[in-house]
């Protein structure tokens, strides 16, 4: 049994919750017709692997997902549904003819992920659990991770003007 | 807890994501698919982060973060462009580079 954990069933009962309610949230974000309904799914799947993060003491990344991606990338979504005039009702042209084609590779991809993760991680304890600290993630970022970090802060830049240059009207 | 059921999330999160990708001609809804993929990627790197305790699983989830900002960010604005040229963002009209 995969959530066999005795000490602390508070939070794989939390985990269990939460993990449910990511995994039809995103059911429903490829399955459902209509597009602004599939954005407001994808933020519970978003805040669902949030809290995720939280679950696994990683506070710091799970306000950023909460910031990035609920408050910025979902508004940011709507502003596309509602610029490309998509069909704010339900609308079956959304979906492929050729739709069973996903699910030929994606169930094939989901047994063997499985049957590897299972083979190889079975039922092994998370080890280290509880916090970390945000000070040692962002003395991270700015010591040893100080390039990598400048490289994202040029590919930010690139892509908003690559945006902007795109989006305008000649 | 154990560090599987996370992991397991993730290759479910994944898939659902991939199944999206394939089976959506909508380009709005096919970026939304990559999201999908691309936090099934952050909860593994985070418990994987968290198992071995060091931060630097977190560090590279905030980096995938960002280039997912930019990412959603050039893609729509290369759906929207679409849509002006050719009032449709049908992703299985745009075939001008069939061979």
């Amino acid at each position: 049994m995969i959530f066999a954990a005795e000490l602390d069933v508070a939070q794989n009962v939390f985990f269990g919750l939460i993990a449910a309610m990511t995994i039809v949230g995103a059911l429903r974000v490829v399955t459902t017709t209509n597009v602004v309904h599939a954005a407001l799914w994808l933020v519970l799947v978003l805040a669902g692997v949030g809290a995720n993060f939280l679950l696994l003491g990683a506070e710091f990344v799970g306000v950023t997902q909460v910031l990035v991606y609920i408050g910025a990338i979902i508004v940011l979504f709507l502003f596309g549904t509602m610029l490309t005039r998509a069909p704010i009702g339900s609308d079956d042209t959304v979906t492929s003819r050729q739709w069973w084609v996903g699910l030929v590779v994606a169930l094939p991809l989901l047994a063997i992920t499985g049957y590897v993760l299972i083979d190889q991680w079975g039922d092994d304890e998370l080890i280290n659990e509880g916090p970390q600290r945000t000070a040692e993630v962002s003395d991270s970022i700015f010591s040893t991770y100080l390039i990598p970090f400048e490289a994202i802060g040029l590919l930010l830049t690139a892509a908003l003007v690559g945006a902007i240059v795109l989006a305008r009207k000649e | 807890m154990l560090i599987n059921q996370f992991l397991l999330l993730g290759a479910v999160l994944f898939s659902i994501g991939v199944y999206g990708v394939l089976a959506r001609r909508n380009g709005v809804l096919v970026l939304m698919s990559i999201e999908l993929i691309l936090n099934a990627v952050n909860i593994n790197l985070i418990a994987f982060g968290a198992h071995h305790g060091t931060v630097a699983g977190q560090v590279f989830a905030l980096f995938v973060i960002a280039v997912a900002a930019a990412e959603v960010g050039v893609g729509l604005a290369i759906v929207l462009l679409l849509y002006r040229n050719r009032q449709s963002i049908d992703l299985d009209e745009v075939s001008s580079m069939r061979g």
